[in-house]
Order: C-alpha cells, then sequence, then structure tokens
C-alpha cells in the first residue's frame, strides 16, 4: 500500500497546527519585534481552558455541541492571559533594551507553566482531553482522525477571517501601518497600544484554536505541551518570514510535511537507514530551515528585514 | 519609566520564585524536637517533585515518608529518630548532582532514597561513593549502573560500592518481556521504538537481544521524542513491516497516544511496554487501550498480603498524590536503609556507631526483609534478589494481572 497520501496527509495536520500557533509569534514580532517566548504557554493554558469548560459541562453532553464553547472557553483564557502579559511585562519594558523583554518572555513561560503544574486541579501529569468517537475517514488514500478533521477545516477558516481582517478593517489598515513604522502611525493618530494588544490578543486566539485541535488529536494536554509546540511554532514563523502571517501558515504546513516525510523515508534510502525515523525528523526539519534561511534570509514569503533602526 | 519596569520586573521575580519554592518547601517545624535523648537520623529522598515526571516523584517523596513515620511511631530502632530529608531534582542531572552534595555535607545523613532516572543517577554515585554514603535507588533499571559496561558480554563488575536498588534491571524486564510475548502470546515480529532515554533506550535494547535469542523478528525499530504527543508518521510506517506487536521503550506520557495512533491508523496489534507505562493514567490517555501489554517489578501490590499494610497507610497518611508504580518499591528502599541503621546500632550495644555511614553500608548485604514488594536483599551487585517479574494486560481500562514469574537469565 502506497503511504506517500497518508504521510502527507499528516504532515499536513501537524503543520496547521504549527502553523496556527506561529501566526502569534509572527504578528507580535511583525509589530513590536518581540519574540513572545511565553507564546507556547499560551497556547497551552487555552487547551486547560477549553478543558476546563468540558470539565463543567455535564456528562453526556455531546462533544460536537461543546467543541465551539470549548473553543470559546480556550480564547478566553488565552486572551485573558496574552493581554495581561502585554500589559504587566512587556509594555513597561517597550523602551528597554530588546534583550530585556525576552528575557522576560522566558521568565514568563516559567512562571505560567507552574502556576498550571500548582493550582489546576489533575494537572502535574498529561490531563485526558476529550475526542472524536469513530472510524477514521478516507479522504484521497489517506486516513483522517475525525478529531483532525477539525484543524484541516479551522486552519484555512482563520486564515481567510485573518486575511480579511488585516486588509478590510479600518484596525487591521491600522495594524499594518503600525508595523511599517509606529512613530508615524501615532501621528497619524492611530492608537499603537491598542493595535498592539489587538495582535497580542489574535495571536492568543489562534493558539487556543490550536491548543483544542491539540487536545482533540492527541487526547491530552499537559502543562508542558506548550514547549515543544511552541518552540516548532516559532521555526514555523521564521522559515515562512518572520513578520508576515501567511508566511506564518507556509512555513508551519512545509515544516509538518518534512518532519513527516522525513519520518517516513528518510530511512529508506540506501546508507541512510541510521539517519531515518522519528529520532532525526528534528534534525532534517532543522537542516531544511538552514537552507531556506541561507538562500532567502528573510524566509520563504519574508519582507525585508526591518528598515527601522 | 525605568522605575516602573523595575518594579514589574521585581514583582515578576518574586512571584515566579513563590511559586517556584511553595511547592519545593516540606515544613521542618518538627526539626530538633526529638523525643528526648534520641539520636536523629536523617533519610534523603531525591526524586523529581516538579516538572512532568512529578506525579512519580511525589509518589516516591509521600511512601519514603510513610516508611520513615511508620518506624518512628513503631519505635523500630530504640533509641534512633528518623527524619526524612526531601529534594527536588527536577529530572536533571545536574541538580541531582548538587543534592547529591548537600546530603554529603550533612553529617546526619545516612542513606538517601533515589532518585527516579536514571541518567540522574549517573551523576549521584560518584559523590556518594567518595562520601561512602548509601544511596537505594525505588527506580532505576539501567543495568550498568550496578554493572558497569561490560554486563552485555558477561564481565559484570560492581561499579560503585554504595549504590543499591530495589527496582530490578533492564536486562530481567527486557527478557521477561521477550520470553511472555514469544511464550505465552505467540507473537513472533516485533517492531521496536524507544524514546532515546537511558531507561527506554535500554529497556528496548535489552528486549531485542532476549526476543532474538528466542527466535523472534524484529522487522523494524524507530526512535521517538520522548516530549512528542503525534506518531502518525511513525505509526504508518510500521503498517508494511506485518508487525504482529510494538514493543515501546519508554514512558506511559508518550506511550498512550502512540498506541491510540497505532490502533486508530487500522492496525490492531498490541503495544508492550516495562514499568514505565504500567500507569492508571495509561488507560486514562489512550482511548484504545484495551489488549496492551506491560511488565513491572514484583508481584502485583495490590495482591500482596504484605503490602496491604502499605496501602492502608497511605490510604490513612491522605496523601494527595497517588503512590504510583514506584510507591510500594520505594517503601522497601527507605525500610532498607533503616533496616540497616537497626543492625549497625545492634551490633553496637545499642548505639549508634561514631562513623554511622560506613557502619550503615557495611550492613546493606547483611539487609533481609520482608517488604512490601516481596523478599527483600541485595546480591553482589548491590541489585535486588527479587527477580520476579508480572505481566499485565489492559482490560476493561485497566491493568489486569496475567502472569508472574522470573525469567531465564543465563
Amino acid at each position: 500500500m502506497n503511504e506517500l497520501p497518508q504521510q502527507l496527509a499528516n504532515g499536513l495536520i501537524l503543520g496547521a497546527m504549527y502553523g496556527l500557533i506561529a501566526i502569534g509569534y509572527t504578528m507580535v514580532y511583525g509589530i513590536v519585534q518581540l519574540i513572545n517566548f511565553a507564546h507556547g504557554e499560551i497556547f497551552m493554558v487555552g487547551g486547560f481552558g477549553a478543558l476546563t469548560v468540558w470539565l463543567i459541562l455535564p456528562d453526556g453532553f455531546a462533544l460536537g455541541a461543546a467543541v465551539p464553547l470549548m473553543i470559546i472557553g480556550g480564547i478566553l483564557v488565552s486572551v485573558a492571559v496574552a493581554t495581561a502579559a502585554e500589559r504587566f511585562a512587556y509594555r513597561p519594558l517597550r523602551t528597554a533594551p530588546r534583550l530585556a523583554p525576552l528575557i522576560t518572555a522566558i521568565g514568563l513561560s516559567i512562571v505560567l507553566q507552574q502556576v498550571v503544574w500548582m493550582w489546576y486541579p489533575d494537572a502535574k501529569k498529561d490531563h485526558p482531553f476529550p475526542q472524536f468517537e469513530g472510524e477514521a475517514i478516507d479522504i484521497l488514500g489517506a486516513s483522517i482522525q475525525r478529531g483532525d478533521l477539525f484543524v484541516l477545516i479551522a486552519a484555512p477558516l482563520c486564515m481567510l477571517a485573518l486575511g480579511l481582517f488585516v486588509t478590510k478593517t479600518r484596525s487591521g489598515r491600522g495594524m499594518q501601518a503600525t508595523a511599517q513604522d509606529p512613530d508615524t502611525a501615532k501621528l497619524m493618530g492611530i492608537n499603537t497600544d491598542r493595535i498592539i494588544v489587538m495582535a497580542f490578543a489574535i495571536g492568543a486566539a489562534f493558539a487556543a484554536i490550536a491548543a483544542v485541535a491539540y487536545g482533540l488529536k492527541n487526547g491530552q494536554v499537559g502543562f508542558r505541551m506548550g514547549f515543544l509546540m511552541g518552540l516548532k511554532a516559532f521555526t514555523a514563523a521564521v522559515l515562512g518570514g518572520i513578520g508576515n502571517i501567511y508566511g506564518a501558515m507556509l512555513g508551519g504546513l512545509v515544516l509538518g510535511v518534512a518532519e513527516s516525510l522525513a519520518t517516513g523515508y528518510v530511512g529508506d534510502i540506501p546508507g541512510m537507514e541510521l539517519f531515518g525515523g522519528g529520532a532525526w525528523k528534528d534534525v532534517w526539519a532543522f537542516s531544511l530551515l538552514i537552507l531556506v534561511l541561507l538562500f532567502r534570509p528573510q524566509g520563504l514569503l519574508g519582507e525585508r528585514v526591518a528598515d527601522r533602526a | 519609566m525605568r522605575q516602573r519596569s523595575l518594579l514589574a520586573i521585581t514583582a515578576a521575580l518574586a512571584a515566579g520564585s513563590l511559586t517556584l519554592t511553595a511547592c519545593g518547601s516540606r515544613d521542618d517545624s518538627s526539626n530538633g524536637s526529638g523525643g528526648g535523648d534520641k539520636t536523629t537520623v536523617v533519610i534523603g529522598v531525591d526524586a523529581p517533585f516538579t516538572g512532568d515526571l512529578s506525579a512519580l516523584g511525589l509518589g516516591i517523596r509521600n511512601s519514603a515518608e510513610l516508611a520513615v513515620k511508620t518506624a518512628n511511631k513503631e519505635e523500630y530502632v530504640k533509641g534512633i529518630e528518623f527524619k526524612l530529608e526531601p529534594l527536588d531534582d527536577q529530572a536533571q542531572p545536574s541538580v541531582g548532582q548538587q543534592n547529591a552534595q548537600k546530603y554529603i555535607s550533612n553529617k546526619d545523613v545516612l542513606g538517601v532514597v533515589g532518585p527516579l532516572n536514571s541518567s540522574v543517577s549517573q551523576q549521584m554515585q560518584k559523590p556518594f561513593n567518595d562520601a561512602g554514603l548509601v544511596q537505594v535507588s525505588p527506580a532505576n533499571t539501567g543495568t550498568e549502573l550496578t554493572q558497569g559496561d561490560g554486563w552485555k558480554t558477561g564481565n559484570s563488575v560492581r561499579q560503585f560500592k554504595t549504590f543499591f536498588r530495589t527496582a530490578t534491571t533492564d536486562e530481567v524486564q527486557g527478557a521477561f518481556a521477550a520470553e511472555y510475548l514469544y511464550n505465552k502470546a505467540g507473537i513472533k515480529k516485533v517492531y521496536l521504538i524507544d524514546d532515546q532515554k537511558t531507561y527506554g533506550a535500554g529497556l528496548a535494547a535489552s528486549f531485542k537481544t532476549n526476543f532474538t535469542k528466542l527466535g523472534g523478528k524484529i522487522v523494524g525499530s524507530d526512535h521517538v521524542n520522548p516530549d512528542d504527543r503525534d506518531f502518525n508518521s511513525v505509526v504508518a510506517k510500521i503498517k508494511k513491516t506485518g508487525a504482529e506487536a510494538l514493543y515501546y521503550g519508554g514512558e506511559y506520557p508518550a506511550a498512550a497516544p502512540l498506541s491510540q495512533q497505532l490502533k486508530d491508523s487500522g492496525q490492531n496489534i498490541p503495544l508492550m511496554g516495562g514499568d514505565g507505562i504500567v500507569s492508571g493514567d495509561y488507560p486514562k490517555l489512550n482511548k484504545k487501550a484495551a489488549g496492551d501489554l506491560g511488565t513491572s517489578v514484583g508481584k502485583p501490590v495490590e495482591q500482596l498480603d504484605s503490602a496491604k499494610k502499605f496501602i492502608d497507610g497511605y490510604k490513612a497518611a491522605g496523601y494527595e498524590d497517588p503512590y504510583e508504580v514506584y510507591g510500594g518499591l520505594t517503601y522497601d528502599a527507605t525500610w532498607s536503609i533503616i533496616e540497616a541503621v537497626k543492625l549497625a546500632v545492634e551490633g553496637n550495644d545499642g548505639e549508634l556507631p561514631a562513623d554511622g555511614r560506613k557502619a550503615v553500608l557495611d550492613a546493606m548485604s547483611k539487609v533481609k526483609f520482608d517488604g512490601v514488594t516481596g523478599t527483600i536483599s541485595f546480591d553482589e551487585f548491590g541489585d535486588t534478589t527479587n527477580t520476579l517479574m508480572t505481566a499485565y494486560k489492559i482490560k476493561n481500562n485497566t491493568w489486569a494481572p496475567e502472569f508472574s514469574g522470573s525469567p531465564k537469565l543465563d
């Protein structure tokens, strides 16, 4: 049986999730040039927010009907944490040297992990997350789990909505203006503080959707899940061109497919038996990143490297 | 502005450190108030109390505490008041080494229980050996920790005179799993996956050696990252190999989604693993766990009469976290140190010898008692002589014991 469609599907599902998280990195970086390393933890608290909604709902509540509520719950928690982080941890440091907020972000990520570890009931280990029942669905020779359909539908919808928002609305255009030149944008009457909060909030909402997808797919959420996913999503954002929202999604998909194909095929190449499989997939994914950056330092869809001093 | 940002950092740091210390600190109020003229003996317990293995680590801490409390209540060793000093190693070797130094510098510490991770143990063994301080691990299964790298070729050499363990070795566990799968379950073709950690890789290697020796075939192998939860790409590869089972060397947080994704992909073959997956959480995290297999040391704690006291005591103490897989072994590890102290005291006319550490170390080889997990004593390498293992199968969403026995080793 040909396993290529299956491996591509696996990669796309994983990649769509990376892409949704990567949006948060890329939007915040595009506007305030901050690599928000706590974004992985924003993703994680979104998962716990959604889980909380599920636990509050009465037993026997249909998962299909619960998912929209869980998304809302996850988004509320993620956005609340992200905007609070922006207000209390990053805004006071906006004029400080670039490294100060970066370190703050790392500290914040540890704090968030510990907070969930300590105060969320039963979160000291991975916590079960509800999953859709039923057999996998066959699409073009690949079997897709029901839970995975969620991210395959959610990711394009989210991208469409974001694209429309950024290009068609006043706030979206204000966001573009702030990204290009915050000082001039401010002089033109744009409330840049509000725009920055909005960037954090949108990134957090996307991360929460990704967290619901993660939970439905893997059947668990844990307080450490943000670390690896955050790192991969950051890589995806850089690969696609940090600052570009479509680049973030493209970078995610490329990274996901690269990991999947590396796991599935590199080991079959004669002489490469030792370098294939799950252990080496990250090595291949990062080699790809380095290769892309060698020839296109701005990333796949990247914009010109910052023209600001 | 500058002032305000400083304030924000300080607040964040303070909040962070409070969070961190709050989980590590234990009340030390009982310090120094030991009844009358009793001598205080401190037993250390080192395990990860924070991080993703904290569930296992907290079970270890509580079980050790229960042993110490029981010994004090029963006045098991006359004239001696035991005190527990727990330290968190965060599952990190460097932290473990610092903890080892702390224990060594406290002259009242006569023995240390722990750690959970073999990789942490590798950093603690030498300092303890140099200080002559006894260490008993309830969980380390890496064969080379006691027997050195030569064990594969039959040249086992004791590595550190101070290292003992109540957990059995990967060698025993891998052999038992291979025999069970080949002889009892009739499975001849196995796909092998490990998580590249000391425990997982060691177990997988031991399984491979023993399974091929019996005549079984390893039809393919791969490694995964223990932090990953998406194994669909790996699983898709197994299909074409015609494997009849998947053996996984690693722990349950990754094993559960691996097994579920394996079955989701339409392959109805069981996943088998070691004691790292025999946790009550495994079937909770894996909706298609039915039929999966696991091996664990000793007989099931719930089936042993000797364990009843431990389980009842643990319940009565009202611990928030369950004792997990290593609870019974930890209790036995702690008790073996208490037993050694007793032997040392009795051999010195009822008083603790001046060089307590040496006396306890000398007594360790003579320790023999009926513990929670069976009869506990140590062989010439410091390994437990208890090689009884049990194979479990998931039935009705719990681990049901299938078969107990000792593997044939050569």
